[in-house]
């Protein structure tokens, strides 16, 4: 009997076969692995958020394993000698037997928070792509709610994690926490007592926290997750102008392979990224914090730095406290106005920005191409205005430090602070408003006059000219269309192809360019000009 | 009350009740010997109880007098004639002790560059000798809190107990890390980096510019011990395992380095794979 013949190369075409025959995919599968995706580096940032979170649930998963969440006291008796003999909850135990005793415990621990830290930069950031260039227009404001939701529910998921080693520092954030929700009228205390079952910190608070942070909060975030990749999916990416990019299409690559392999590759980096930060950068050094005890507050007690603006508006604010004379008199802290109202404005001004833009710009159609900022420069003023408020509200959070390490007086800081608080967003509104306007006009100019060659021509009489390369045969004026407009020679393939090469050129360079420009030899090398622009 | 009579006779004549009749004479000696008496007795108390007087009279050691010479020479201006003070300048410094001397000047703090919020840390002026010359002359101006003898304060500290008193006492002010933290008005607590033992020990008992004084009732020889053990063996001995402390400032340089590092490092990566017009 003759023996059937093997095809390697035949394999994974018969296993296809036998899955579509069983699970009829192909034709969803073809629909889904050849969505385009538009190509630019600012659609990646999202990515650095989603893949944070992926690093974050992995190293979080390691840390259950060790972390015992529970304020039973306990005396330390691990290998950190310093606390050795001190009593202190099983939590903080268990905590400093992860960083000192479990095998890869620290780097663990160190992943996570920098991860952690990391998912909420780049959310931030993300946001920032997404506010400036227009892309929460229509159809995509749930996208933009959804996204809002996820600071702030991964603003949650920080604290309660900062929290969970109850160590001396996150201890000191607990009691604030504790302090910011008694100030909340009437209900404040009913709350307070309710989430730590009495009064502060009671002996419960670890595991509730615990639950929150590996449970409820990550279930929900993977949910406001999903949802959010799920719109984009559905509604498409959104894509800049340019030359065959239309409001109706997609023009990009492919999900299979291409944007798939790259999305493979960056979430190596990323995750490369928060190892190596793991690895060479100290974070949350709690063993020099020791176990919470009340009576200890330490200098430069700072929350993690997407809490701080709430440190630094607590700072900021004025002792005023308003009484109000009902029965027997009733007051309103100081601490409710910064930490409770502050961020209640921010979340209902961020929730709505989409629906009062279109309402103030009677617009109210869809929008799949971007707009450069500089094309919108109200919003862009705005956007530089909410940035500065922010900023100027994280610096005075570390007021303190930057106090005490620049020789500045904490005093003058605040009412640095303070006087910054009102003054410096508007004048960065003014100021990114003017920019935008500039930068409009060059890109007018250009359009109309051409591109400025360097050259100086002296005419017969003496005068001297610049001599300008028009982007257009006939005359008249090129329309703008909302993209780049090329300000220098070579991107006209004036003066060759830029040298290809990120860190250092992979080709030789071509012989020093002669003006006027030799000609290039084709279209395609062109487009291949990777650097050499500015926006 | 007695009467106008009564109070022209003496307290003696009184007490014995009527008077006999004498004679002027006897009168006038008795008052003389009387006289003498409280005179005696005035001088004789003085001299028992005023020592102090006595011992100013006695010379000052010869440390101290090089002390005395180098403090009119650099301190007077401000800390006035005998360390006396002068008003909206230097405080007296009489029974400040030598461990404030030690302090003050070992740190290079006095003698001041100008009038500020807070005399900086800087070079100290004076060599080891003329720092001892100068505390005598202190010590034995007004007494005071004296640092005891040797280099190294922390031999039998115990480490964990330092550390617990340090997060309750120290660290309210010089950190966690003991890196140090601002205080009101331009005042700062200093980082205890280049601290020695008998800086840190003559500090908690002088208790210099802003700090309370920790005198040896409230925190015990002991406990200094521990004190001082767990700083100079904890947080000045560098160790650091999760790697590069980025200045053990907490959380605000962690969220720069997360900027400047991980998103700065990142942007640099989409730009990299991803198209750029």
């Amino acid at each position: 009997m003759k023996r059937r013949k093997f095809e390697m190369a035949a394999v994974p075409g018969n296993v296809a076969r036998g899955v579509d025959d069983r699970f009829q995919v192909a034709t969803p599968l073809r629909r889904l692995l050849n969505k385009v995706f538009p190509d630019h580096w600012s659609f990646l940032l999202g990515e650095i958020a989603l893949f944070s979170f992926i690093v974050l649930l992995l190293t979080g998963v390691f840390l259950t394993f060790f972390f015992e969440p529970a304020m039973t006291e306990v005396i330390y008796n691990g290998s950190y000698a310093p606390l050795r003999g001190t009593p202190m909850s099983a939590a903080y135990a268990s905590s400093l037997d992860i960083t000192f005793d479990v095998r890869g415990g620290l780097i663990m621990r160190q992943m996570h928070h920098w991860a952690a830290l990391l998912f909420m930069a780049a959310i931030v950031v993300h946001m920032l792509r997404v506010f400036f260039t227009g892309a929460f227009r229509k159809p995509r404001e749930a996208n933009w709610i959804i996204g809002s939701l996820l600071f702030w529910v991964g603003f949650l998921a920080g604290f309660t994690g900062y929290s969970l080693p109850d160590d001396g520092l996150s201890g000191t954030g607990l009691r604030i926490a504790s302090g910011i929700m008694l100030s909340i009228p009437v209900i404040g205390s009913w709350l307070t007592s309710s989430i730590f079952d009495g009064e502060f910190p009671g002996t419960i608070i670890i595991s509730r926290f615990y639950i929150a942070h590996v449970l409820l909060i990550p279930g929900l975030l993977l949910a406001l997750i999903g949802a959010h990749l799920g719109l984009v999916f559905k509604q498409k990416h959104t894509q800049w102008p340019g030359p065959g990019r239309t409001n109706d299409n997609v023009v990009g690559e492919r999900m299979f392979p291409r944007y798939a392999l790259k999305q493979g590759g960056f979430f190596m980096v990323v995750f490369g990224v928060i190892a190596l930060m793991a690895g060479l950068f100290q974070i949350n050094p709690i063993w020099l914090f020791g176990p919470y005890e009340a009576w200890v507050v330490s200098a430069a007690s700072q929350p993690d730095w997407y809490v701080m603006f709430l440190d630094g508006s607590t700072r900021l604010m004025p002792a005023w406290e308003i009484y109000i004379p009902i029965g027997d008199g009733y007051v309103i802290p100081p601490l409710f106005w910064p930490t409770v109202v502050l961020p209640g404005v921010l979340v209902g001004m961020s929730v709505l920005y989409p629906f009062i833009e279109a309402r103030r710009l009677k617009d109210y159609r869809h929008h799949n191409l971007l707009q450069r900022p500089r094309d919108v420069p109200a919003r862009s003023g705005l956007g530089a205005m909410a940035v500065t408020f922010y900023l100027v509200l994280a610096l005075s959070g570390a007021n303190d430090v930057i106090a005490d390490k620049f020789n500045i007086s904490l005093n003058a800081m605040t009412w640095g602070g303070r006087i910054g608080l009102l003054l410096l967003p508007p004048l960065a509104y003014f100021v990114t408003y003017r920019i935008c306007l500039g930068l409009q006009q060059h890109d007018r100019e250009v359009l109309a006059h051409g591109v400025e060659t360097g050259i100086i021509r002296r005419l017969p009489d003496g005068r001297f000219v610049e001599v300008h390369q028009p982007l257009h045969r006939e005359d008249g004026e090129l329309e703008y269309v909302g993209w780049v407009v090329p300000k220098k020679m070579n991107r006209l393939g004036a003066l060759g192809p830029a040298i290809r090469g990120f860190f250092y050129p992979i080709e030789k360079p071509a012989e020093a360019p002669v003006s006027p420009a030799p000609s290039v030899d084709s279209d395609t090398e062109r487009s291949e000009i990777a650097s050499g622009e500015r926006r | 009350m007695t009467s106008d009579n009564d109070r022209r006779r003496g307290l003696l004549a009184r007490l014995r009740g009527r008077p006999a009749a004498r004679s002027r004479g006897r009168r006038r000696l008795g008052a003389a010997v009387r006289l003498l008496a409280a005179l005696m007795l005035a001088g004789g108390a003085y001299t028992a109880f005023a020592p102090s007087v006595q011992a100013q009279d006695t010379p000052m050691s010869s440390a101290a007098t090089d002390g005395k010479a180098l403090f009119n020479q650099s301190c007077v201006s401000c800390h006035g004639r005998n360390a006396q003070g002068v008003e909206g300048r230097g405080p007296s410094l009489v029974g400040v002790g030598s461990a404030s001397v030690e302090f003050q000047v070992g740190t290079g703090r006095m003698p001041m560059v100008r009038q500020e919020a807070q005399a900086p840390r800087k070079p100290p002026v004076f060599n080891d000798d003329e720092i001892r010359q100068l505390g005598q002359y202190i010590q034995e101006l007004g007494g005071g809190p004296e640092v005891p003898a040797g280099e190294d304060l922390h031999k039998d500290g115990n480490l964990a107990a330092g550390g617990e008193l340090f997060r309750i006492n120290c660290s309210q002010c010089h950190a966690f890390g003991g890196g140090g933290g601002a205080l009101s008005s331009g005042k700062y607590a200093p980082t205890l980096k280049p601290a020695t033992d008998r800086q840190i020990y003559a500090a908690m008992l002088s208790g210099p510019q802003n700090m309370p004084v920790f005198g040896d009732n409230q925190i015990t020889p002991e406990q200094k011990a521990d004190i001082i053990a767990y700083i100079q063996e904890t947080l000045n001995h560098n160790q650091d395992p999760g790697g590069f402390n980025l200045g053990r400032y907490g959380p605000s340089t962690e969220g720069l380095a997360i900027f400047l590092v991980g998103i700065v490092a990142l942007v640099f990566t989409t730009l990299w794979i991803a198209g750029k017009s």
